[in-house]
Parts: structure tokens; C-alpha cells; sequence
């Protein structure tokens, strides 16, 4: 018998730079990723900064993918540009059992989801509380900012979010902005987002000290004990265990992934509705006859909306927060006929995978009701339905995020009408660092619909 | 109606109590258990929803004429 060495996956064109394909995933990740799918077809290759980085799309090798464990294809070490933010021992620095028993994080379950609706409908009609006849807004500035409160009520607490403001997402922003993939090649390097992401640590990291000062002596808030109170109280040989910086590191680790992501989903809803009429006064007539009662948002968010769960959905799929998902090959593999070596990066993407055919009929058109019955495309897709990920890994926060994004639509779109302020193919992302972004300016015009 | 558990995703949200906790427990264990395989006709809508919003698609239903 002769054993037959599995040939490398083929490269895609292109990557004469001095780093491979760095500049251009840099610049147009998507232009990239779709480039070897088309060359290479569902197992392709291109390099990053002396790295080969196999890239997967379809369903069988997105499913051997996403069923591998960690020991096989590790997450720890694949995002080298998110330990600056998060700081040493913080999340993807853990070893996979601690992480494991993080998955088990009770603020995601679902007998807590009840209360989450509450918080998050409260922390929308403060947002709005204000707003009277037209104005423009901006939907990153609005949202980034929205999500904050949210995030940090229903995960931190309410008493710490009592404590921040705009400042604090402001300077998140900047965290978020410094994730160029320039990291792959150094993470430190002398760049201005780079520059401006440590700053914001810095500053984040004093607020959060003066919020810990509040919290001793006669003069701290009242209030149910939150998870600063929890993590202060922590103590070592009578000395406090966790440091300022450290628990900011926590936090920051704890917000991140429901924050852009769930900020973006949102605006990108709005943007296709707005685009699409016709859906728009399909969700907002849903709307209506769902609240005509006076039922409260907290308990409608928890249960069916089918055309504005569709309209997310569909946001979701041609809009994936997340456009590449990356582990590193801890051993040589196989997948899909081709060998992968060992420190290899093996990365599946939403941003190709969501828009296949023939699982997505017509995929580049905004079509909500691909996800009624009888068509059902995300089930019947396991995987290349895959704005969540999938397998062990899929997004642990995929239900809180569904809820949170109908409880904030209940109000905007039942009380408030909405208007574009630029062209419609104006509103696009900013795909320059890892973390996708919508790109600025993205203004909306938007005015009360029942004058209260 | 009978309820299949994909072990291999399961991480125990427990988004299935929540719709259907005559069937599914979890608790606070690390996967669901399932309290009766073929349910009664009275849970067929919980059990078709916490189907329809498991986070990690770890729950099938296999249909029986």
C-alpha cells in the first residue's frame, strides 16, 4: 500500500508584498476572500505576513471546521490584534477549559433573559427620552453608544452603568478602531490607530479606577452588589486580587463581543428597511398589531416577531459583523482532500459563506422572507448560515443579541419614522481593521410617528 | 414526536426551559437533559420553539406518523 502526501491548498492569485496579502485584506478583505473562493473553489489559501492562512467556504468543510475541538484548531492564538485591548490573561489567553467554564456564563442563560429585556427597552427610551419633532442622527455614533448601555447594564450591572457616559464609548470606539491586521506583523507598530487604541486603555482603565473609588466609604451608591462590587471584594493574603487595569481588561473582554457587533447588526436593519419599503411597512404594520394591546416590549422581545426577526436575520447575513474567523492548526490536517500543516491559520468566513448558492437563492438581494416557513434558509443551512459562527464555538451571546436587537426595534420603529439623510448606497462599511465598522457619515433623519 | 440532543453542540443555554420546562432541564449543568423523548401533544409548540431559538442548533425534532 502507498501512502499518497495530500497536495497544499492552492494559493489565490496575487500577495507579491513584502507580507503576502496583508495590504489588501487590509483594504478590501472581502474583494480577497471572494477571489479565492472563486479561484480555489471551498479550500484556498493566501498568505499573511509569512503565514498561510487556509480559507474555507461551503458546508462541508465549514462544518468540519466549526465541529473541531480546541485542541485540534485553536482560537487562543489566531487574534494576536485583541490582546492589546484586552490586556495579559484576559480571554483569548485563557487555557479551553477555563473557557469552557466562561461559556457557562449565567448572564446569558435563559431564565435571565426576561430581566435583560427590561433593562435593555428602559436604557432605549432614555436614549430617546429627549428627542421631540425631526433631527439627524448618526447611526454609528447612536448605536455604539446605545449598545454600551446596554452591554454594560445587562452584564457588568445596573449600578456600574449608572456610573459611565458617552466618554466611556467614545474611547471603546477607539479600542475597536485599533485592530488593523497590521498586528499579524506586529502588534505594537508605530501606527496612529495603534497609538490611539493604547491611549484609550490608559484613560479607560482611570475611569473604571475612579468608578472603584466610589464604591468604599459612606458615600457609595446604593444599589444591588454588580460585578465590580463582586471582582473589588476579591481578596488575596487581605489584599484586593484584581487590579484597576485588570479589571478594566475583564470588562473590556465581557463588552466586546456583544458591542460592535450587535451595534452594526442594528444599523445595518435599519439600512436595508429604510432600503426596502415595502418590508419596512411590513414590520412596522407587524408592530402595531403586536403592541396595539399595550403589551410591554420586555415581554413581546422574548417572544415570535417573525418579519422583523427576518429583516435581522437577513441584515445579519449580508451584513456579518464578524467577516473572518480564525484558528491556528495546532497539528498537520487534512480538509477537504488538501493537507494543512501545523501553525497553519484555518479561518471560515460568514461575509462568503452567507451569500452561496444555490443555499441562498438570489443572495445578494435583501429577501426577509427566505426565513418563513415553508423556505426556512438559515435552518435548513447549518452551516453557511453562519453570521453566529457555528459548532462549539457559535456565539454564546446569539440569543441575548436576537432580543436585544427586537427589543430595540419594538420602539424605534413602532414610535419613531425613519428617513435616509445621504444616498442609499451611500451607507457602507469600513472594512480597514478587523473590527468592521459602518463608515462615516451614515446619517438618518428620524421623527416621532404618533406626536405623544 | 420524538426530540434529538446534539451533544456536540449543546452549551447549555437553557433558551429550551425557558419555552418548554415540562421537557428540557438544564439547571445549572453544563447540557440539557431531556425529561421525556416524545412529549405530549400539549408541549408540540414549546418544544417546535425552543427547536427553532436553541442558540447552537443542538435540538432536532424527528416527526412520527
Amino acid at each position: 500500500m502507498t501512502i499518497v502526501a495530500l497536495p497544499p491548498p492552492p494559493d489565490v492569485s496575487g500577495g507579491e508584498h513584502e507580507h503576502g496579502h496583508l495590504e489588501e485584506l487590509r483594504r478590501d478583505p472581502i474583494g480577497l476572500m471572494r477571489r479565492v473562493h472563486d479561484e480555489c473553489g471551498p479550500v484556498g489559501a493566501f498568505t499573511l505576513a509569512g503565514r498561510r492562512v487556509v480559507l474555507l467556504s461551503g458546508a462541508d468543510v465549514n462544518e468540519w471546521y466549526f465541529r473541531s475541538p480546541d485542541e485540534v484548531l485553536d482560537q487562543g492564538a489566531a487574534y494576536p490584534f485583541m490582546t492589546p485591548i484586552f490586556g495579559k490573561g484576559v480571554v483569548f489567553d485563557a487555557p479551553p477549559e477555563r473557557r469552557a467554564e466562561m461559556l457557562k456564563n449565567q448572564s446569558l442563560r435563559g431564565p435571565q433573559m426576561r430581566g435583560h429585556a427590561e433593562v435593555i427597552a428602559a436604557e432605549v427610551e432614555r436614549m430617546v427620552a429627549e428627542w421631540r419633532g425631526e433631527r439627524r442622527i448618526d447611526l454609528l455614533d447612536f448605536f455604539a453608544e446605545l449598545t454600551i448601555y446596554t452591554s454594560s447594564a445587562c452584564l457588568i450591572g445596573k449600578k456600574f452603568r449608572e456610573q459611565l457616559d458617552g466618554r466611556f464609548a467614545e474611547l471603546y470606539h477607539d479600542l475597536e478602531q485599533g485592530t488593523d491586521a497590521l498586528a499579524y506583523v506586529d502588534p505594537y507598530a508605530p501606527i496612529e490607530s495603534f497609538r490611539r487604541r493604547d491611549a484609550a486603555r490608559v484613560e479607560l482603565v482611570k475611569l473604571v479606577e475612579a468608578i472603584m473609588a466610589t464604591r468604599v466609604g459612606p458615600d457609595a451608591p446604593a444599589g444591588d452588589p454588580d460585578l465590580l462590587d463582586l471582582l473589588m471584594s476579591v481578596k488575596d493574603n487581605g489584599e484586593p486580587r484584581f487590579t484597576a487595569d485588570e479589571i478594566t481588561g475583564m470588562f473590556i473582554g465581557t463588552m466586546f463581543a456583544g458591542h460592535h457587533t450587535t451595534s452594526g447588526t442594528a444599523a445595518w436593519t435599519l439600512i436595508e428597511l429604510l432600503r426596502h419599503p415595502a418590508e419596512m411597512a411590513a414590520v412596522v404594520d407587524e408592530l402595531d398589531e403586536l403592541y396595539a394591546d399595550g403589551s410591554e416590549v420586555s415581554f413581546q422581545a422574548l417572544r415570535e416577531i417573525p418579519r422583523l426577526e427576518s429583516a435581522i436575520k437577513e441584515a445579519l447575513r449580508l451584513h456579518p459583523p464578524l467577516i473572518l474567523l480564525l484558528r491556528v492548526a495546532t497539528e498537520d490536517l487534512e480538509v477537504g482532500g488538501y493537507a494543512v500543516g501545523k501553525g497553519d491559520l484555518v479561518a471560515a468566513t460568514p461575509a462568503i459563506s452567507n451569500r452561496l448558492t444555490p443555499d441562498f437563492p438570489d443572495a445578494d438581494a435583501f429577501d426577509p422572507a427566505r426565513y418563513l416557513d415553508p423556505r426556512r434558509e438559515d435552518d435548513l443551512n447549518p452551516w453557511t448560515w453562519i453570521p453566529f459562527g457555528g459548532g462549539k464555538h457559535r456565539c454564546v451571546g446569539a440569543a441575548f443579541a436576537l432580543m436585544q436587537l427586537k427589543a430595540i426595534f419594538s420602539i424605534l420603529l413602532r414610535d419613531y419614522s425613519w428617513e435616509m439623510a445621504q444616498p442609499s448606497e451611500s451607507y457602507r462599511n469600513d472594512h480597514s481593521k478587523m473590527v468592521v465598522q459602518l463608515q462615516q457619515p451614515c446619517a438618518v433623519d428620524v421623527r416621532p410617528r404618533n406626536p405623544r | 414526536m420524538k426530540i434529538t440532543v446534539d451533544r456536540d453542540l449543546c452549551q447549555g443555554h437553557a433558551m429550551c426551559e425557558v419555552e418548554a420546562p415540562e421537557v428540557f432541564r438544564v439547571g445549572n449543568s453544563a447540557q440539557v437533559e431531556l425529561l421525556v423523548e416524545q412529549p405530549d401533544p400539549a408541549s408540540h409548540d414549546g418544544v417546535r420553539l425552543a427547536v427553532k431559538y436553541c442558540p447552537t442548533h443542538a435540538l432536532s425534532i424527528v416527526e412520527e406518523s
